[in-house]
């Protein structure tokens, strides 16, 4: 619902530079942040507010940074692409392609060394697993047993070229490769998504290294909120996994076992529209960070 | 004071630093067992163990991230890269991520870490083992930059570096591992953004920066039994960058020579001249950049002997311009 907001204040002109709407891809960063616990961490890429979402960050902090506003999670000076939110778990989040795989190594060496329980779990999509930084930062997170969990989100296009255009062989077997267990799994069923993850996060706090997880999803939109994704894509595709929709899916499944009734679901959404409008608002009445901010965190 | 070489002094500032503060790691290619391929980092292993003394896979990009990683989450690490032309190899954690972290995040995050390289131009090493660029790091704002020209120097600076709370690139020189200097036996910290007039004169400034600091001390003797008076400054750090001891010595002698191994266009000396230019046009009379012509390293001995910057171009500039 938020990231529905996204594209509209994006349209509207709201929300400045790029932004990298999440829709089609709930169930991965519902279903892994579901596996984790409180000093967990999560290095997220550039399609991240979703990630945030997930892990509890405030919406209001989520899209003031969006907006260039100073109550932003970065006080405006990342934008939609950074998310550091570390009460949340949210420790970095990355615009560069596969850029947060060797860092979540290095988080995850720190967790060790600091003889922490916990974990950290590394998004990033399938175009990130042909650079060389996915090579470089999972195969030093094997070799070095670290408490890490690559979650490849497998939205099936890089930008506009779909994976079976840049890659011959399955994507879980790249982290096959590296001596780590590698598992796909359906990642438009947060039910799945969240077993799996369950799995790879208690491997990790045993210490017994990285899992490598492949989630096979879908975006929505196009690549960013300006693309419609049509140049490369066809309706009918889009529909086809629209069908399968996440969010849409756990709520029958809900329904289905009566664990919840169709007017608590219902609830549920309009409680979560008003939350999102009333972050909205808030964002749009906060001030731009002042200019005394240019300078103050170039150096520490 | 004691006698130690350019290597020793920066391992006992490792060393050192790593028995003041257990969150200061090292990693890098060949660190542990071999104790680096030139030996700086010989005797960590034994002492500190595996877990703080890393040898990692052959992986540029990996190191920087992960010790990126790892100083966000408390830890100071100390990464090393073996020869200056692979920081390339890491470009993206190094440019794109590291300077970035505190900055972006609205100062949520430091990245305090240390990445030890080397440069080897004057070894016969070839196009690949020889670049000197640090004026690339010169315009990547949130990184600095310390290039040590003598054993105190790189032991002090060192200490500085480590515990300070931002990224720095150390910027060894291969050349220099074996040459000795006094160095003060009790603990010196030398800030960085202070430059050091290693010989006072009169005549003619000459802005050094790391192997050729040693050059131009001997080219200062030379032209000393001429009758020329050479003032030697070593900036120490680029980043930060000591311009007012520039202008203060260039308002005394009015020429102004950069010496140093990068390739000559915007290199170190471009900038110092700019700036110089900027804030002190009216006093000079001569400016000089020495350094290599825009040709990748050769290796034949006599054409990289022809390439590099030498005293004796370094007299021959300066007799020029006085």
């Amino acid at each position: 619902m938020l990231e529905e907001k996204v594209v509209e204040l994006f349209k509207a002109g709201f929300i400045p530079g790029l932004a990298h709407p999440y829709m089609g891809q709930e169930a991965v960063a519902a279903g892994v942040s579901a596996a984790l616990e409180k000093g967990d961490y999560v290095v997220s890429n550039h399609r991240g507010h979703g990630h945030s979402v997930a892990r509890g960050v405030p919406e209001e902090a989520i899209l003031s940074e969006l907006m260039g506003k100073d109550a932003g999670m970065c006080l405006g000076l990342g934008g939609s692409m950074h998310s550091t939110d570390l009460e949340a778990g949210v420790v970095f989040s990355t615009a560069i392609v596969g850029g947060g795989i060797p860092l979540a190594a290095g988080v995850g060496l720190a967790l060790k060394l600091d003889h922490k329980p916990n974990c950290v779990v590394c998004f990033f999509g399938d175009g990130a697993t042909n650079t060389g930084a996915f090579h470089e930062g999972v195969n030093l997170a094997a070799v070095w047993k670290l408490p890490v969990v690559f979650v490849c989100e497998n939205n099936q296009y890089a930008v506009s070229v779909p994976v079976s255009k840049s890659t011959l062989a399955s994507l879980v077997e790249r982290g096959q490769a590296y001596g780590i267990p590698g598992q796909s799994v359906d990642g438009m069923s947060v039910l799945d998504v969240h077993a799996a993850a369950s799995v790879a996060v208690s491997r990790a706090k045993r210490g017994e290294g990285p899992t490598f997880l492949e989630c096979k999803t879908y975006r929505y939109t196009g690549h960013g909120a300006y693309d419609t994704g049509l140049d490369y894509r066809t309706q009918q595709e889009i529909d086809e996994w629209k069908a399968r929709d996440p969010i849409r899916q756990f709520e029958q499944r809900l329904g289905a076992e009566k664990l919840v009734t169709s007017e608590e679901i219902e609830n549920t959404r309009a409680a979560t529209r008003a939350r999102v409008d009333n972050a909205v608002k808030f964002a749009q009445d906060r001030p731009y960070p002042s200019y005394e901010l240019l300078t103050r965190f170039v150096w520490a | 004071m004691k006698t130690l070489t350019y290597a020793q002094a920066i391992n006992e500032a490792i060393a050192e630093e790593m028995r003041r503060d257990e969150k200061v790691l090292v990693l890098g290619e060949d660190v542990g067992k071999l104790g680096g391929v030139f030996k700086v980092t010989k005797g960590l292993l034994e002492e500190f163990g595996p877990e703080r003394v890393r040898d990692t896979p052959l992986s540029e990009n990996a190191i920087i991230g992960a010790a990126a990683g790892a100083a966000i989450m408390g830890y100071r690490p100390v990464a090393e890269i073996m020869y200056m032309d692979f920081l390339h190899e890491c470009g993206d954690q190094l440019i794109n991520h590291l300077p970035k972290m505190h900055f972006m995040t609205g100062g949520k995050l430091t990245a305090p870490t240390v990445i030890r390289t080397q440069y080897s131009l004057g070894r016969n090493t070839g196009a690949q083992h020889s670049q000197f660029f640090p004026s690339l790091y010169m315009n990547t704002p949130g990184i600095m930059v310390a290039v040590p020209s003598t054993p105190a120097d790189a032991k002090g600076l060192f200490k500085t570096a480590i515990r300070g709370r931002n990224p720095v690139l150390f910027v060894e020189c291969a050349a220099l591992y074996a040459s000795k200097g006094q160095v003060p036996e009790e603990e010196t910290l030398i800030p960085f953004g202070e430059a050091d007039v290693k010989r006072p004169g009169t005549d003619v400034t000459v802005v050094a920066v790391s192997r050729i600091v040693g050059e131009a001390m001997a080219a200062a003797e030379i032209l000393s039994s001429e009758g020329i008076s050479v003032e030697v400054l070593d900036p120490r750090t680029l980043v930060p960058f000591d311009t007012d001891t520039v202008l203060e010595s260039v308002k005394k002698t009015a020429r102004l020579v950069t010496a140093e191994d990068s390739c000559i266009t915007c290199g170190v000396g471009a900038e110092i001249v700019a700036r110089v230019a900027e804030r002190a046009m009216d006093y000079l009379e001569n400016v000089v950049r020495i350094a290599c012509p825009d040709i990748p390293a050769p290796f034949s001995p006599p054409l990289q002997e022809a390439y590099m910057p030498t005293r004796d171009k370094l007299v021959e500039s300066i007799r020029n311009i006085v």
